[in-house]
């Protein structure tokens, strides 16, 4: 006999009144893709499932004067890539949150739904840090900011409290020359879980990379940021060596387990092969 | 454990139901409104016999309450003909044995109905990447991507 | 065999169905509902080898909403000591696959099972049976099911005369191996090894089973074989069949892997007990775990060869996995490995070892695929060592109608010669090949058995005069296409006024099977001489009219005819006019058959494959695909295609990345589509087909099987175009990313 109940409610206070007062035993439901397979193999019984698709902070998406974006937590992919001003600033970002799944899954699954589901494989995650992207959250004691690289915590796990939940992600505005890539492996050509994934974020000031964000993921209990990486693309001319240089990097970067997906020496060597291909579709993006 | 009364509209009709709150979509329709169109392949959103469009969005029903159905659109296979007039794509899909078995054949249908709505003239590798979430083990796909190539083509074509 | 207008025969039409299928009409087994129906659920051992020492159900039935329990003490014994054959299944196994007696054998072997108000209920139910397991050590491996110390399944297996995991071995011989290798120029061997696959079918198994009060039961069912549900449900319940009317619903996809039965029993034991109908349909993780994936092999093959490139011997050793109970399909594998090929010495020995997985069941041409791998791989490695081009090489041996197969038939006419001549002239095999890009392509050959048998069909004329044709096998692959292509064709008249349905066990006579390639071979010949019969009553029923000879009419287009002038000079009467005045004839008009057909010969296929291959991820994907193949007459040429392109794509999955995962446990670690990987549209290039027809002189219309031969060439087809792409030889399958790039770094590090 199940006992979750379901609540849809219109404004963020009574959704973080509901999730809290329930002490633990509550789930938030944007696009349930996560959640629906989780209560249905038994992993998760909720006691409460609290859907915030109501709530107009968390289902829109905005320009802000400066030319960055707040984007609602609980947007679906199918919905973001509409807003043609955000898939032309972050298209790295937004292939990240396209990647989950399949167009089913995209019509419904979120920046949101996809980070608080702590995997460590999530697509839009290395995006989101790549970006610089930072977590607007609101809970009991009201309302703060998380960078989303501080985000995850451990497989499954991630660093908010108690009765938090996610309002929105806001994009800083992008410096002119900017751009961002967000790449895959998986086995197949669609549908898998990503057995590597890795986001660059690149800004070039001719043919020199002046700032640079990297995270993999899949390839380490959470998604890393990899400053090492960074640091040897920041100031090159993305030669050879600077390239080598930083796919090292991200190769040490990488703690991985040897699972159904992958191994160890598979995810460490493509880590390095992918830091390559999506530094390159970054590149392109910024000089264009 | 009480349930929930839904209000909603399911093909363009309205539609009431009462549902257990973690009841998905899926469930609703095969079990409480005999809309037995939509399949279970999976129930995890891996395969794609379950899909309708939600407001026009494509889902799997499988990965949805049925309580979000609340003043919102649903549409199935079983809305994509009208009366006895089938969809053209239906009709491209018999014409060129598109389906074997035939238990994937309305997530397909329901899912390049919503490709078509959204790009009229997709070359074929949009509509494999498309269609890359409706498994299909009996047809290997080809006759399913000509089906739907052909049609977007002669609806194209009828539009102009 | 009859010349024919081909009107109807080779014509693409509609299939009788479509309409159902394509609108959600179409009612397969989870669709079902009756008032009153409960669900079933079955509680699954958590062990992947443990002694049953007791099960308690008592704190399940004390579930409110709980209606009934059924364990295998409902379930009817068969000793293990007493073979009873039932089709290619013996019903030992089959009363301990439903249900574990003595010992759960894989994690997911049922336990018991639960019939209750909701699906939730029956959950909960099952969750508060309690069971006394003895846990024993699992082996699932192979190697682990044969080493010296494997934990035995069967204490009562024996092999060499001690305790074995060896359920049975099967050998052909031809000529002298031995002999063949010491006159060979060449000789070439490799070890190959391919991982468990399952069928994959889209529709997991569901059944909905009702028993009214004086225990007559009707079924509902997703399977492969009506009249196989009732003789199962019958033997394991000990309900008489007269007393059991099995009905086939749609079944959505089975390749095999529903020509057995899981829930069916359950159910009408839970039916019984609760006096309630009962649903029972597996989730897929129950199906991944539970039902029949086929089996995952080893084998050592070992070719030789003149320099001329004439084979003298082939000697191939296999081992393939049965699953907890016997019965891997090592007679496909042995049978199967060497019928392409006209050789003087030939031997294949094949062993059936049981390990503690599900008891497979069969899987597209069982055991064939597993049986030509290895040597379509190593006949590649003996085309290039002798300079030959691989298509060359298979011709320099193929077999002929007239050859002596090793596994024993000699061929009638057949057309695998010109699958290989059709291939080597065929566009595909002269597209340039990008090198740069770690492009390459890959040939193979295959056979498989084909199977005629039992079937049933009755052919009656409406009072309006249009048909109705009943047929006894469940159509997977559009064979009511087909068969209506043929009754309209004999009576000449527009195919829409053919409807072709599917009867059940209460209204058919036996058929069996859908499986074996064998629907639209056996239900055509049947149909055919059914609507023969009514040509025959229609020309007796106008010759009273007309007060002649009946062998002075003749029907043609859909009308009898006076046949010369000398019969006299009459209107034609036609199927209308003739059906109306029925009564003037003595009776309806129809006629039935039931025949145990036969005829039916081996299918011989050939595929050409490219792919490339991206070198720093391992990943292999497949460009372009050709599958060349004698088919006998194409009835309906797109359902023949499509016969042809599914059965390659299955075999491109379980080449590229399909494969159980067993965890530490002996529990499959990917129980679902995500992680089990099957192609998906975005993976695969269009699949195109060259039908030859050489047409099957013991068929009215010249049929041949065409469903499984397609699947078998693909596995080497594909391997051999990686090595063709990458010079690598894998001979290990899945070639999955990892696995490649390993590959690639070997060599890299032998380079260096």
């Amino acid at each position: 006999m199940t006992d979750t109940q379901y609540l849809a409610p219109a404004t963020l206070d009574e959704a973080v009144s509901a999730f809290a007062a329930a002490n633990g035993a509550a789930r938030i439901l944007a696009g349930g893709t996560d959640l629906l397979v989780q209560i249905q193999a038994g992993v998760v019984k909720p006691g409460l499932i609290v859907d915030v698709k109501k709530i107009g902070e968390l289902t829109s998406v905005e320009e802000t004067v400066d030319g960055g974006f707040i984007v609602g937590a609980a947007v679906s992919g199918a919905k973001l890539e509409k807003h043609l001003n955000f898939a032309k600033a972050w298209p790295g970002a937004l292939e990240g949150l396209n990647l989950i799944g399949s167009t089913q899954v995209q019509g419904r699954a979120s920046f949101g739904g996809n980070l608080c589901n702590g995997s460590p494989a999530a697509d839009s995650v290395p995006g989101l840090v790549a970006a610089g992207a930072v977590a607007t959250i609101q809970g009991p004691n009201g309302r703060r900011e998380m960078p989303v690289e501080d985000f995850p915590s451990g497989p499954g796990k991630t660093n908010l409290a108690p009765g938090e939940i996610v309002v929105s992600f806001t994009f800083p505005p992008r410096p002119p020359h900017s751009g961002d890539a967000y790449l895959r492996m998986i086995p197949r050509t669609e549908m898998d879980i990503a057995v590597v994934g890795c986001g660059v974020n690149l800004t070039m000031d001719g043919d020199t990379c002046t700032a640079a964000r990297v995270a993999v993921g899949a390839v380490a209990p959470t998604v890393r940021r990899v400053p090492d990486a960074e640091a040897a693309l920041i100031g090159s001319t993305l030669d050879d060596t600077a390239i080598e240089a930083a796919a090292a990097a991200c190769r040490v970067a990488c703690d991985p387990i040897d699972d159904k997906r992958g191994t160890i020496a598979y995810r460490t060597q493509v880590a390095g092969v992918l830091l390559k291909r999506t530094t390159a579709i970054a590149a392109e993006r910024a000089k264009a | 454990m009480a349930k929930i009364h839904v209000t909603t509209t399911i093909n363009g009709e309205p539609e009431e139901f009462l549902c257990d709150p973690a009841e998905t979509m899926l469930d609703v329709l095969r079990n409480r409104l005999s809309l037995t169109g939509a399949k279970e392949g999976c129930a995890t959103g891996d395969c794609g016999a379950c899909s309708i469009t939600l407001d026009g969005t494509l889902v799997c029903s499988c990965l949805m309450l049925a309580a979000e159905a609340e003043g919102h659109e649903i549409g199935t296979i079983e809305g994509m003909a009208d009366g006895d007039h089938l969809h053209p794509l239906q009709q491209k899909f018999l014409e060129m044995a598109a389906l074997q078995c035939g238990i994937c054949t309305p997530g397909f249908l329901v899912a390049a109905k919503a490709l078509l709505e959204e790009n009229p003239d997709p070359t074929e590798t949009e509509v494999r990447f498309w269609l890359a979430g409706n498994l299909c083990r009996c047809t290997g796909y080809d006759k399913i991507i000509r089906a739907v190539m052909d049609t977007a083509a002669e609806m194209r074509e009828a539009a102009q | 065999m009859n010349e024919m207008s081909n009107k109807w025969i080779g014509k693409r039409t509609i299939r009788p169905d479509g309409v159902d299928k394509v609108t959600g009409r179409a009612a397969f087994a989870a669709d079902t509902t009756m008032p009153g129906m409960i669900w079933g659920k079955v509680l699954r051992s958590p062990h992947a080898h443990a002694i049953i020492k007791s099960i308690d159900t008592s704190k399940a039935e004390a579930l409110p909403g709980v209606k009934a329990i059924v364990t295998a003490a409902d379930i009817v014994d068969f000793p293990v000591d007493t073979p009873y054959p039932l089709g290619i299944q013996d019903m030992r196994w089959m009363c301990r696959n439903v249900m574990a007696r003595e010992r759960a054998l894989w994690h997911g072997h049922a336990v018991a099972g639960v019939a209750a108000m909701t699906e939730a209920i029956a959950e909960e139910a099952c969750a508060l049976i309690e069971v006394d397991y003895e846990v024993l050590p699992f082996a699932i491996e192979i190697d682990d099911a044969l080493a010296e110390d494997a934990p035995i399944l069967h204490p009562w297996m024996e092999f060499d005369g001690k305790p074995s995991n060896i359920a049975g071995t099967l050998e052909h011989s031809k000529g002298d191996v031995e002999a063949g290798f010491a006159e060979a120029d060449v000789i070439v061997e490799g070890e190959f090894t391919t991982r468990p696959v399952h069928q994959g079918y889209i529709e997991p198994h569901a059944c909905l089973v009702s028993t009214a009060a004086d225990g007559k039961m009707t079924i509902w069912s997703s399977s492969q074989g009506q009249f196989m549900v009732r003789a199962m449900t019958s033997l394991l319940t000990g309900i008489p069949q007269s007393d059991i009317r099995a009905i086939p619903a749609e079944i959505g996809g089975g390749f095999g892997g529903k020509t057995i039965i899981y829930l069916e029993p359950l159910a009408a034991v839970l039916s019984k007990k609760s006096g309630r109908p009962v649903k029972m349909a597996m989730t897929r993780e129950e199906v991944m775990r539970a039902s029949g994936p086929t089996s995952g092999s080893k084998s050592k093959i070992k070719i030789g060869a003149r320099k001329d490139g004439s084979i003298t011997a082939i000697e191939g050793l296999y081992w393939l996995q049965a699953g907890g109970l016997p019965g891997a399909p090592v007679r496909g594998a042995v049978g199967c490995a060497l019928a392409p090929y006209d050789i003087p010495n030939g031997h294949t020995f094949g062993y059936d070892v049981v390990c503690n997985r599900s008891k497979v069941a069969a899987y597209r041409a069982p055991g064939a695929p597993i049986g030509a791998f290895g040597i379509e791989c190593l006949l590649d490695e003996l085309a290039e060592k002798l300079e030959m081009d691989p298509l060359d090489l298979r011709l320099k041996n193929a077999a002929k109608e007239g050859t002596k197969a090793v596994h024993g038939p000699t061929y009638p006419l057949m057309g695998y010669v010109e699958s290989l001549e059709a291939a080597k002239v065929h566009d595909h095999y002269k597209a340039p090949l990008d090198r740069t890009k770690f492009q390459g392509r890959g040939v193979a050959s295959g056979f498989w058995f084909n199977a005629g048998g039992e079937s049933s069909a009755q052919v009656n004329i409406t009072e309006d005069g249009n048909v109705v044709v009943t047929t006894g096998h469940p159509d997977i692959g559009g064979s009511r296409a087909g068969i209506a292509n043929i009754c309209a064709e004999l009576l000449g008249i527009d195919y829409k006024r053919v409807s072709v349905l599917i009867g059940d066990t209460a209204t058919i006579g036996f058929s069996n099977l859908t499986g074996g390639s064998r629907v639209l071979f056996a239900s055509s010949m049947v149909v055919t001489e059914s609507t023969n019969k009514v040509i025959r009553t229609l020309c007796e029923l106008a010759a009273k009219i007309w007060d002649i000879d009946p062998d002075a009419v003749i029907w043609e287009d859909g009308e009898a005819r006076p046949a010369g002038d000398n019969a006299g000079q009459f209107d034609p009467l036609s199927l209308e006019e003739l059906a109306s005045r029925a009564n003037e004839s003595g009776g309806p008009i129809g006629a039935g058959t039931q025949l145990n057909t036969t005829g039916a010969e081996g299918g011989f296929g050939t595929h050409i494959c490219d792919v490339e291959v991206d070198t720093e991820l391992g990943i292999v994907r497949v460009l372009r695909y050709t599958v060349l193949m004698d088919v006998g007459r194409a009835i309906h040429p797109a359902y023949v295609e499509g016969q042809m392109q599914g059965g390659a794509v299955q075999a491109i999955g379980w080449a590229l990345n399909e494969e159980y995962v067993y965890d530490k446990n002996g529990r499959v670690d990917n129980p679902g589509f995500l992680d089990y990987r099957m192609p998906v549209a975005s993976d695969l290039p269009m699949i195109d087909t060259f039908i030859i027809e050489v047409p099957n002189p013991k068929h009215p219309q010249g049929v041949r099987g065409v469903g499984e031969v397609p699947l078998v060439p693909g596995l080497s087809a594909v391997r051999n175009a990686v090595y063709d792409a990458l010079g690598i030889r894998f001979n290990n399958l899945p070639l999955s990313p990892p696995r490649v790039l390993a590959g690639l770094g070997e060599m890299k590090q032998a380079a260096e």
